[in-house]
């Protein structure tokens, strides 16, 4: 059996968005969620076939074949041509269970959550035109094709956070988000094109047919040596450019500033675009450039390492101040990808060592925390839209002590919040850890720092889950209207993500102490290979004793009735709580730069010359016109006669010409 | 025998006169008459030119007669299409079918 119905996993989600965007306003809303409910699950169970034949398939060389079942060349341009296809490799199949899970989810749980919206079905219609994007970047067989979806992703979002286009900050925040990435997205197209431009090439088929730790001589379609020719630096160049696109799109600091304000989409949406699926895309960029990276830009990938780990704590520092839950969420889902960019980065010990242990387990762990941190961090977010569906606010202060009113919400929260911080036999631990020893292998200093980090995500999660949960109940908001548990079409997704996190965390804590097989390292690593997951003990209990620490003291202080160390600190230092709370004045630089800088000293002076000097062409051109046929007007008279005369004095006058001559 | 620069005299008499009078009537019958004058005038040049030139070859006659055909056929489609512009503008002034199109 071939791979040949893998297109439909991408076809699907598109139809189902054509029927829903141009029939929606006719159907019920019943109708119009089912069909995009239905055309998801299908999407599901296809993608759970191709993930169970493809890591079923033998193995060749120990490693899992790269597989395009269909690739067509859609326009081809002298040496390059643009393909569209679809191939399939283990991060992409990875890609695939976790996009359409989620996916998946969030359709079911946007029934309850969404019930009863105006524009109902075109949320779904929106919904379902994201997962087919998402879906094709993955797939993509080439990094034009990528480029493309990578956009539509990008419109995806910007309709999705706008979607209460009534409401003035949602308008903003859509436009913000998909200004900044954009922005980013432009140096991406530019390190595309050079990359292009000096390879003749955009094809992956570097990405699967290098070997790691074989041996073997890698294969690349593009023609390397040209650009190796050209100079050492482009390579590296293309694949930095290519990094701040990424960075846009996964909101690495310092362009970071746009995910925070995209919280104003609907909270299904924040749980599948802003959490699981899109913004790990340039992760998974990185992920699929990575073989470049190792053989041509060793070198520049610690500016990878330095980005991911300057934003993992500066949006962990965050976290730890904001008083939205969404925006919590938000800064701890920044955090987390950066841990990812951080693992990525550290698979570089050096030239050398590439194909030592440590290289593999840098890439395997990002992808693991990927996909772990995708299924708990969409349960957090689920879990707080249940939370807003209940109190109406997102303000943690108009929360406290719903614990009793939520149970299944209070429990898969927990849980979220266990496997984030990293406790043992919860996902979050496995990959955590991983990334942790891969930092301590590339240098103590990052390991160090990662680990403070990862200290700081389980105290800011833990005020996140006592403020909300514990505390003193807010009596006053809650007698208008007693908070109450979510109906089940929202708790279900709630219930099946926690199990997927505690399922996997207990499997592979288990596989990793005792070194059982099968565990993510089986199916994802950078060589391809079937990697084992040892976890370096001494590492995993720091890790473990530093999270329950701060565990402790995140119960210590935000658990009782009154906050009064809290209070304390926050008096203390009001000026430190402020800067945190104003996410350490980003907005406001960025403001500043553009705004001051760009726009009056660039953009004001590139207005006056197109307004005056371009415009002014044009004007004067179509004023010449103008004129010329305001004077020949009168000419065209209509009288035959007059016409007449004409006729006859030209003749007359050639006759005399040509009489002259 | 009538000397042959009095057939070029008359022919530019009348070709003048049908100029004269394409150009100043406004009546189309009156301008259809004028236009009928320069073509008379062009085949009496036919003629006389091949009088003068070729007395032997007969060309410049069946050019002639054959103008005169042509001109016949121009003469009754113009007719008719005075006529019908004389129906639909109840006019027969030039000046009236301006517009060709209401």
């Amino acid at each position: 059996m071939g791979f040949e119905y893998t297109v439909f996993i991408l076809l699907l989600p598109l139809l189902s968005f054509i029927v829903l965007g141009l029939a929606g306003m006719k159907m019920s809303h019943k109708t119009a969620g089912l069909i995009g409910t239905c055309s998801l699950g299908l999407v599901t169970i296809l993608s759970y076939i191709a993930a169970f034949q493809y890591f079923t398939a033998d193995r060749v060389n120990g490693v899992f074949q790269t597989i395009v079942p269909f690739n067509m060349t859609w326009l081809p341009l002298g040496n390059l041509h643009f393909d569209m296809g679809i191939l399939l490799d283990p991060i992409s199949v990875m890609m695939l269970i976790v996009i359409s899970t989620v996916s998946f989810m969030v359709h079911i749980y946007s029934f309850g959550y969404m019930h009863g919206e105006k524009g109902f079905q075109r949320y779904y219609a929106f919904l379902s035109l994201f997962t087919m994007s998402m879906l094709g970047l993955v797939l993509a067989t080439n990094i034009f094709q990528m480029y493309m979806f990578w956009e539509l992703v990008g419109v995806s979002s910007y309709l999705l956070i706008g979607f209460y286009y009534p409401l003035k900050p949602a308008i903003a925040a859509s436009k913000k988000a998909f200004i900044v990435t954009r922005f980013a997205d432009m140096f991406f197209l530019i390190g595309i094109l050079t990359f292009g431009y000096f390879t003749d090439s955009f094809s992956f088929s570097f990405a699967g047919d290098i070997v790691m730790g074989q041996g073997t001589t890698p294969f690349i379609e593009g023609n390397m040596a040209k650009a190796a020719a050209a100079g050492a630096f482009i390579i590296p160049t293309a694949l930095v450019l290519m990094f701040i696109g990424g960075a846009g799109k996964s909101a690495m600091f310092p362009l970071h500033i746009w995910l925070p304000d995209a919280m104003e989409g609907p909270t299904p949406v924040s749980a599948l675009i802003h959490a699981a699926t899109m913004v790990v895309a340039g992760v998974f960029q990185i992920a699929r450039m990575f073989p470049l990276w190792i053989q041509y830009a060793p070198e520049a990938m610690s500016i990878v390492v330095w980005v991911g780990v300057f934003t993992a704590f500066y949006a962990a520092a965050v976290a730890c101040a904001q008083s939205d839950i969404k925006r919590v969420l938000a800064f701890s889902t920044i955090s987390q990808i950066a841990f990812m960019m951080v693992a990525l980065g550290v698979s570089l010990p050096g030239h050398e060592a590439i194909l030592d242990n440590h290289a593999q387990l840098g890439y395997m762990a990002g992808m693991f925390h990927l996909f772990t941190h995708a299924m708990f961090k969409a349960c957090l977010f689920l879990g707080a839209g249940c939370i807003i569906h209940a109190v109406h606010s997102n303000e943690m202060e108009l929360m406290g002590g719903l614990r009793k009113y939520m149970p299944i919400t209070n429990a898969t929260f927990l849980i979220s919040c266990l496997a984030i911080a990293g406790i043992p036999f919860f996902s979050g631990f496995s990959s955590k850890d991983e990334i942790i020893t891969a930092c301590f292998a590339y240098s103590p200093v990052v390991g160090w720092i990662m680990t403070g980090i990862a200290a700081m995500t389980a105290f800011y999660m833990f005020r996140l889950y006592y403020g909300i949960f514990w505390g003193t109940e807010n009596v006053e908001a809650h007698e208008h209207h007693t908070p109450h548990e979510a109906p089940l079409t929202m708790t279900i997704p709630l219930i099946v993500l926690s199990v997927i996190t505690l399922g996997v965390g207990i499997y592979s804590t288990l596989a990793g102490f005792l070194g059982w097989g099968g565990s993510f390292g089986s199916f994802v690593s950078a060589a391809g290979t079937d990697y084992t997951i040892h976890f370096d003990v001494q590492i995993a209990a720091t890790s473990t004793i530093i999270a329950i620490l701060s565990i402790c003291l995140a119960t210590y202080i935000y658990k009782g009735e009154s906050q009064p160390i809290a209070d304390r600190l926050y008096k203390t230092f009001p000026k430190l709580h402020r800067a945190a709370y104003k996410r350490f004045y980003q907005d406001e630089i960025w403001q500043f730069v553009t705004h001051k800088i760009i726009f009056r000293c660039v953009s004001t002076p590139i207005a006056w010359f197109d307004r005056h000097v371009v415009d002014g062409t044009f004007n004067f051109m179509a004023w010449g016109a103008n004129e010329a046929g305001e004077s020949l007007r009168p000419w065209q008279s209509g009288d035959v006669r007059q016409y007449a005369v004409w006729f006859l004095t030209g003749t007359v006058a050639l006759t005399l010409l040509l009489l002259a001559i | 025998m009538v000397p042959v620069q009095y057939y070029f005299v008359l022919s530019a008499l009348l070709f003048f006169i049908g100029v004269y009078g394409f150009i100043s009537r406004r009546n189309l019958i009156a301008m259809l008459i004028s236009i009928e004058l320069v073509l008379n005038a062009v085949d009496i040049n036919f003629a006389a030119f091949n009088r003068l030139l070729f007395p032997d070859g007969m060309e410049g006659m069946f050019m002639t007669l054959f103008s005169i055909g042509v001109s016949a056929a121009e003469s009754a489609v113009a007719i008719a299409i005075i006529i019908n512009v004389y129906r639909n503008f109840k006019s027969d002034s030039v000046d009236s079918i301006t517009n060709m199109k209401r």
